[in-house]
């Protein structure tokens, strides 16, 4: 059984256990625009909760993606820098950035659930 | 608390770009379209293959009119004013008497009767003020200038602009490029609007430029967009577009700090002027067209897939730093990163390897010559 959880910079994280997948929002991938580069961590990174982990760039601005918990990366999804598009037509699936462990789960607590970070959205815009 | 939108200025056609799905941002203290639904990517690649509408009624408008007015403009800028034809427009920088950038401007010289005392300035809206003030301090007692508030400026680029434009504006496809004369738009239903178009762009494409009576801006964008070819453009597509085609940016790539040899905008001096001065900053501006500069502008091509964007540090292969990038990004047209920035003169040569340092990684880098994208203008046949 897997949850999913938010944070306020826009990624999702849905845990399995001791392991986390990591990619950005539907709604961040729209704010974003057009994606044209994507870069992911190598396996074994080690990441700090609120830490630059990956980056992604549209045509007009680069960004980052930050480590949602502590841990270390497991897999970076390879096939996203030769189709960074990836994250625009699926976000939330095959547009995963990266996999990782969960040094600490009780970090996960200060994330939103769906319906928080669903009112965190529609505060926001 | 005070919304910050309630501040920024509208152009005539915010309503239009609303009822598009525009996404408004704020510039130059307008609320402008960066994007519509298509997006940036999509936009820039259609107005490449076909047309697109860009609202850039935040440029500031204006004539000035005298009886010297040739010679009074020539005492601000580095172009040839005297040499220039009848319904021809000039490209040229407002000077500080260092030789530093005030901005970038079209200037044209109307076609028409009565309008030989008189030239058409089109400056960009974030020094519109700054650029209206220099004019008046220093010339106002040889032109009047008069500002065009109430015009709005309409954009349409692309290799069918001409085209699409011609089934309203007949004869437009012969007019040569940065040619402008006024003309008469024929909207659907019989009603004429009169406006000033100018073969020119702002994207290495053939296209126009058209100003239109503000009250009138509406009914002619929706005439074109109406047209199958022609897509809405944000001000993303207009920044890579220029972008690939090695066009500067005001406030990005030239200032106050930068001359018109440094920024590789050489051709823009008129042979006479060279000869002859009288421009702001000219005993320093011949002297770097003699002798070359200490950096200058280049166009840079990142060797991998991430897009270099501006201020980024270039260092040379041993890694000293040799100069900034000024634009940076992705072009959509190339499919690669493209940047613009300046650097040591001794490096500017295409071909010459360089590094660029993003997120504190070098990365691999060369020199190479401007435009990305080919200038696809229209010449005439002869």
């Amino acid at each position: 059984m897997s949850q999913l959880r938010f944070t306020k910079d826009h990624e999702w994280v849905r845990v399995e256990g001791t392991t986390a997948t990591v990619g950005i929002t539907e709604f961040a991938q729209g704010q974003l625009g057009d994606i044209v580069f994507v870069e992911v961590p190598a396996k074994g990174k080690a990441l700090s909760a609120g830490g630059e982990a990956a980056v992604v760039e549209s045509v007009k601005a680069a960004s980052e993606v930050y480590a949602p918990v502590s841990g270390s990366v497991t897999e970076g999804n390879a096939a996203l820098p030769d189709a960074p598009d990836t994250v625009n037509k699926d976000p939330q699936g095959a547009g995963w950035f990266f996999k990782m462990t969960i040094n600490n789960p009780a970090e996960l607590d200060s994330l939103m659930d769906q319906a928080a970070y669903d009112k965190f959205v529609a505060d926001a815009s | 608390m005070a919304d910050p939108a309630a501040d920024l200025k509208t152009t005539p056609l915010n309503a239009l770009h609303i009822s598009l799905g525009g996404k408004m941002v704020p510039f130059a203290g307008y609320s402008m379209p960066v994007q519509y639904p298509m997006g940036v990517l999509k936009e820039h690649l259609h107005t490449r293959a076909q047309a697109g509408l860009f609202d850039v009624s935040h440029m500031g408008q204006a004539e000035i009119i005298g009886d010297d007015v040739i010679g009074a403009m020539e005492s601000l800028i580095p172009g040839d004013l005297q040499g220039l034809g009848a319904g021809r427009i000039r490209y040229s920088t407002l000077l500080t008497e260092a030789g530093g950038i005030i901005d970038d401007l079209m200037i044209t010289k109307p076609a028409e009767a009565g309008a030989e005392k008189k030239l058409f300035l089109i400056v960009n809206a974030a020094c519109k003020e700054t650029d209206f003030d220099h004019i008046v301090r220093r010339i106002g007692g040889r032109v009047k200038l008069t500002r065009f508030e109430d015009r709005a400026l309409l954009a349409l680029q692309g290799p069918s602009a001409a085209s699409v434009l011609a089934r309203f504006a007949a004869g437009c496809e012969a007019m040569a490029f940065m040619s402008s004369r006024l003309a008469t738009f024929a909207l659907p239903g019989g009603k004429n609007v009169d406006v000033r178009l100018f073969r020119s762009g702002y994207t290495g494409e053939d296209g126009y430029e058209i100003s239109i009576p503000g009250d009138q801006a509406e009914a002619v964008a929706k005439t074109l967009l109406a047209q199958a070819e022609v897509q809405p453009i944000g001000l993303g597509a207009r920044d890579s577009l220029r972008l690939e085609a090695g066009l500067c940016l005001y406030g990005s790539d030239i200032d106050t700090t930068t001359t018109p040899v440094e920024a590789n905008l050489s051709w823009i001096i008129g042979k006479r002027r060279k000869l002859e001065g009288g421009f702001p900053g000219a005993a320093k501006i011949i002297e770097q067209l003699n002798t070359g500069t200490q950096k200058i502008r280049v166009g840079i091509q990142p060797t991998g897939k991430a897009p270099a964007r501006a201020h980024t540090e270039v260092l040379d292969e041993v890694g000293k730093t040799i100069g900034e990038i000024t634009s940076g990004g992705f072009g959509p047209s190339v499919n690669k990163p493209v940047a613009m920035g300046y650097v040591d003169a001794a490096f500017a040569t295409p071909g010459t390897k360089i590094q660029l340092v993003v997120r504190g990684q070098s990365m691999p880098a060369e020199v190479v010559a401007l435009p990305f994208a080919p200038h696809r203008y229209f010449k005439t046949k002869s």
